[in-house]
């Protein structure tokens, strides 16, 4: 607190500018807030969220627990045995979702894992018994804690990174990366999909847990603060971070006895997939926003995640509840022949990244793939730079150099988002729209408004009425001196 | 030779910026070594090497080692290293790196960014709770200017501003002075022994005008809004507000400018304000009071200054009646109270959008009758609409309408300076009341114009220049309000007023 009498006043001037410039002509220093009114409809909700008196700390709260989490790569292990998942069950991305109006991508993947998992024999067959949902289940990756990419389909036989929080004991998890292209991720269930997904669960799960079990831990938060620092922003580009990943995994790998031309094969499929590492930065967004979940009054955003056909948000102080709404079409660049035509709405649980301040909130620490994305290098600058307005802090272990070595932009208020307007800004992957497609390009694309003013609405209801305050009772006749009287008088 | 060693949990800063702060704090007289860094095994055989006892910690914590000759020289140093953290944190929320900084969005994004003192919110009524919520929680004052807020909302300011040891002058608080600066609409003062605490804007820029003409100066002027003593808000600004005031040196006389107070606010501000230790002139506005300039007389003579009647400067015109009805057009809410008391006083009842009784109020769309007076700066005349301190486009469409009305004998203006306020507001009234008093002529008819001038001698807009301008357009011009009030009052009664 400032002692207002004393202090040469600065002045932070939100509103009319007239009297912003009145200030400044008494040589006042005065910074104008650009404001605008919030979205149409929210000032009601937005007054009573701003009053609960339980917000101020438990938004503090959140974000020191954001930034504490921890990240270890601590095993890999099949989805079975990680999640009790049995033959039939399946998690996917986004919030929850029917078959009827589940997405061609996520249809694909379901297809894909329910031919991997051998529960049919032809894709046809597949989509009639997923359709009848019969013995067939699925639910969001999000509510089992753990996260998957595009269509993020996870079956008991594929195997998971399993990542531990030590400050809490927290756990989270992450399929394994497929690659880019025709992948299940994408959508796409062909036989060099299913294939793929056998050698993995065969070959690359075992190598990789005998690699991670010699090693004990791997430091997964050291390793994305680096890549931060090498152009890397953890959602479209993730190449630093592989490369520091197989340089951590090799020793172990190339020592743990395995056939040779196994353990060469693991290197070129690692170090040949740029993203390999997405799926490791997933679940140490998990990890950082799950330490931040479901304290009361708190307005941080915990979860952004798509299925193909919704969009959902997750926030604090409202616990597990999904605001949902249409999920927008990613803006971009497309692979080939592709175009706009064949784009499926925003897809996946990797806008994790996101939440955490990575992804298209650090588009200014990863310039070389701007133009991947549709944008130039002024835009990332200003990207990341809007998306402080949004968000309650910083996090100085992603800090980006460009921006003079700035904490990433951290802990996304629902309030904030409500009241500028601006959305948070996330980098995607494009699925194609039909099933078997797989990947057809990557862009940009942002959440729908409506899953935050819902959000607001639920969390405005949750808090306490704003209501006057009775008045004191005190006791005694009012003042009746007639008009101006002389009170005291003191010397000094 | 004291060692100090700390571990603090989950603080992470990169090392480089370590190596600095542990730099800076080396550079402190009286420490003798000092390493801030991050626990990594390294580091930790580096605190070891330097004598320290290690301590357990992980690398994502921070740990800081420092020697220091005695309890003032580590006292010094661990002060270096949170100035030194903080600066690197307030360097990160700057401007830094390449490009233009995005412009600040909200209230606390800007007061992240520029360690700002106070708040200045005019943002629409709606939504002015959350940016003023927003300055507070981040540690500012806040001026809100912005009307049409509700009262529960008030409520819920002023409370949060007293846990967090802050002051929320306002809602609707048009006018404030802190350390010599203005706020809103505000006069230029010259600095003295006076400060005030306001619950209305445009009383309170009365008063500093009839104060700053009296030769007595300003150390403060703290505006509360005009539901402060109100018994839902229950006095808290303005008790705050006397906290203020009593331990600030430059303030020697207190003077708390309202509307009487509800009875159960009443005596908390009495308590305060005999507790205070200073003189407190409590200037309680209504029915059988003093005016504001018999308020000013006590404040000036409290102060041990002498009284000078204010200015007035007599019209041109000759007098030429008779005047049936006067007529107010008022900007300030204040100004329109104080001089419907006086004219109803003196010729009965004053309707008018804001009646003094119920039965006086004005039928729907304002039509004069009798003696009628407006506020055109009621929260009902602005929404949506500029304050008529700035723009008086509403003010002279009535004074024409006024003009072509022969029931209307005298048209009592007020024209506020200051801060804020419109640049040359007589260039515009000046002309139009010329017309006015031309339409009334062509009709045969003399329509009177009284105005009162507020403001101070060192107003940007040039108060004598302004008196002049509004004097050669056939008004009679008075600095203080009450005055104006009575030459219309003396108009009306057949005397010559000036």
């Amino acid at each position: 607190m400032t002692d207002l009498l004393r202090e040469e006043p600065r002045v932070v001037s939100a509103g009319v500018d007239l009297f912003a410039n009145a200030l400044a002509a008494q040589a006042v220093p005065v910074t104008t807030v650009d404001w605008r009114p919030p979205v149409a409809g929210t000032e009601d909700h937005l007054a009573r969220v701003l009053a609960d008196p339980r917000r101020p700390d438990a938004n503090a709260l959140a974000l020191s627990r954001m930034l504490a989490a921890g990240a270890d790569l601590v095993d890999v292990r099949p989805a079975r045995e990680v999640l009790g998942l049995e033959s039939g069950q399946f998690l996917h991305a986004g919030p929850p979702i029917t078959w009827e109006r589940a997405s061609g991508p996520l249809r694909g993947a379901l297809i894909g894992a329910a031919l991997f998992e051998g529960l049919a024999a032809t894709p046809s067959s597949a989509e009639a018994l997923l359709a009848a949902g019969d013995g067939v289940e699925w639910a969001p990756c999000h509510d089992s804690g753990g996260v998957g990419p595009m269509a993020g389909v996870v079956s008991p036989s594929m195997w998971l990174f399993e990542l531990r929080d030590e400050a809490t004991g927290r756990t989270a998890w992450c399929s394994l990366n497929e690659g880019l292209g025709t992948v299940l991720r994408y959508g796409a269930y062909g036989p060099d999909v299913v294939d793929r997904l056998r050698w993995m669960a065969s070959v690359l799960g075992p190598l990789l847990q005998a690699a991670v079990r010699r090693r004990e831990r791997i430091d997964v938060k050291g390793i994305i603060a680096q890549m931060v620092q090498m152009g890397d922003e953890g959602h479209n580009r993730n190449r630093a971070g592989t490369l520091m990943l197989l340089r951590d995994l090799l020793p172990a790998l190339v020592d743990g006895g395995a056939p040779s031309s196994d353990v060469a094969a693991v290197a070129e499929f690692v170090g040949g997939n740029d993203h390999f590492f997405l799926n490791l930065v997933m679940p140490a967004g998990k990890l950082q926003t799950s330490a931040a979940a479901d304290l009361p009054g708190c307005t941080v955003v915990t979860t952004m995640a798509r299925n193909g056909t919704d969009f959902g948000i997750q926030v604090s102080g409202t616990g597990g509840r999904w605001f949902t709404a249409p999920a927008s079409t990613p803006e971009g660049l497309y692979l080939g022949a592709f175009g706009p035509d064949d784009a499926n709405p925003d897809i996946g649980d990797s806008a994790i990244t996101e939440t955490i301040g990575l992804g298209g909130f650090a588009m200014a620490a990863a310039p070389a793939i701007v133009r991947f994305v549709g944008g130039s290098v002024p835009d990332a600058l200003a990207t990341s730079r809007l998306m402080y307005e949004i968000t309650i802090g910083e996090n100085p272990a992603y800090a980006i150099p460009i921006l003079e070595f700035r904490g990433a932009p951290t802990g996304i208020d629902v309030t904030l988002v409500t009241r500028t307007g601006v959305l948070p800004q996330i980098n995607t992957g494009i699925a194609g729209r039909v099933a078997g497609t797989g990947q057809v390009g990557a862009g940009l694309v942002q959440p729908p408004m409506e899953c935050f003013t819902s959000a607001l609405s639920a969390l405005a209801a949750a808090a306490p009425p704003l209501a006057p305050r009775p008045a004191p009772e005190v006791p005694g006749s009012p003042i009746r001196s007639a008009g101006a009287s002389h009170v005291s008088r003191r010397d000094g | 030779m004291i060692r100090h060693v700390e571990v603090r949990a989950g603080t992470y800063h990169d090392s480089v910026t370590l190596m600095q702060v542990s730099q800076a704090v080396q550079g402190e007289e009286g420490v003798g070594g000092a390493l801030v860094a991050m626990a990594t095994q390294l580091n930790l055989d580096l605190l070891g090497g330097m004598g320290f006892d290690v301590p357990t910690a992980s690398p994502n914590d921070l740990v800081i080692g420092v020697t220091a000759d005695d309890d003032a020289a580590l006292g010094r140093a661990l002060a270096r290293v949170e100035s030194a953290l903080a600066a690197r944190s307030s360097e990160d929320s700057g401007a830094g790196g390449f490009g233009a900084a995005a412009a600040p969005r909200t209230v606390g994004s800007a007061a992240r960014r520029d360690g700002a003192t106070v708040a200045f919110v005019s943002t629409p009524g709606p939504y002015a709770f959350s940016d003023a919520m927003d300055a507070l929680q981040h540690g500012l004052h806040v001026v809100v200017f912005s009307d049409n807020v509700p009262v529960e909302q008030e409520v819920r300011l002023k409370q949060e501003a007293h846990e967090r040891g802050l002051l929320v002058m306002g809602p609707d608080c048009g006018t404030a002075v802190v350390g010599g600066v203005g706020f809103g609409f505000a006069n230029v003062v010259r600095p003295g022994p006076v400060g005030i605490v306001a619950a209305s804007g445009t009383g309170a820029q009365q008063l500093l005008g009839l104060l700053d003409g009296a030769g007595v100066g300003i150390s403060h002027c703290l505006g509360v809004g005009g539901r402060d003593l109100s018994a839902a808000v229950g006095g808290a600004s303005t008790l705050a507000a006397l906290d203020l005031l009593a331990d600030d040196d430059a303030t020697e006389v207190v003077v708390v400018v309202s509307k009487p107070p509800a009875p159960e606010v009443a005596d908390s501000v009495r308590e305060r304000a005999e507790k205070l230790g200073k003189p407190v002139v409590l200037a309680l506005l209504g029915p059988g009071r003093p005016d504001l300039t018999a308020v000013a007389q006590t404040v000036v003579t409290t102060a041990g200054a002498e009284w000078r009647a204010p200015r007035s400067w007599p019209s041109t015109a000759p007098v030429a009646g008779p005047y049936p009805h006067v007529r107010g057009l008022f900007a300030g809410g204040t100004l329109c109270d104080e001089a419907m008391l006086l004219v109803s006083a003196a010729l009965g009842p004053v309707l008018s959008n804001i009646p003094l009784e119920p039965s006086w109020a004005l039928e729907p769309g304002l039509p004069s009758k009798g003696h009628t007076m407006i506020d055109f700066g009621d929260d009902e005349m602005t929404r949506g609409r500029p304050h008529p301190m700035i723009d008086n486009s509403l003010r002279i469409e009535r004074l024409l309408a006024e003009a072509r009305d022969p029931s209307c004998g005298v048209v009592l203006l007020d024209v506020v300076l200051g801060h804020g306020a419109h640049p040359d507001p007589a260039a515009e009234l000046a002309q139009a009341i010329v017309r006015a008093r031309n339409v009334a002529g062509a009709r045969g008819r003399d329509l009177a114009v009284v105005v009162a001038l507020i403001g101070s001698a060192d107003d940007p807009q040039g108060l004598e220049e302004q008196a002049r301008a509004l004097r050669d357009a056939g008004a009679s011009v008075h600095l203080s309000n009450a005055a104006a009030a009575r030459a219309a009052i003396a108009l009306v009664n057949g005397g010559g007023g000036d």
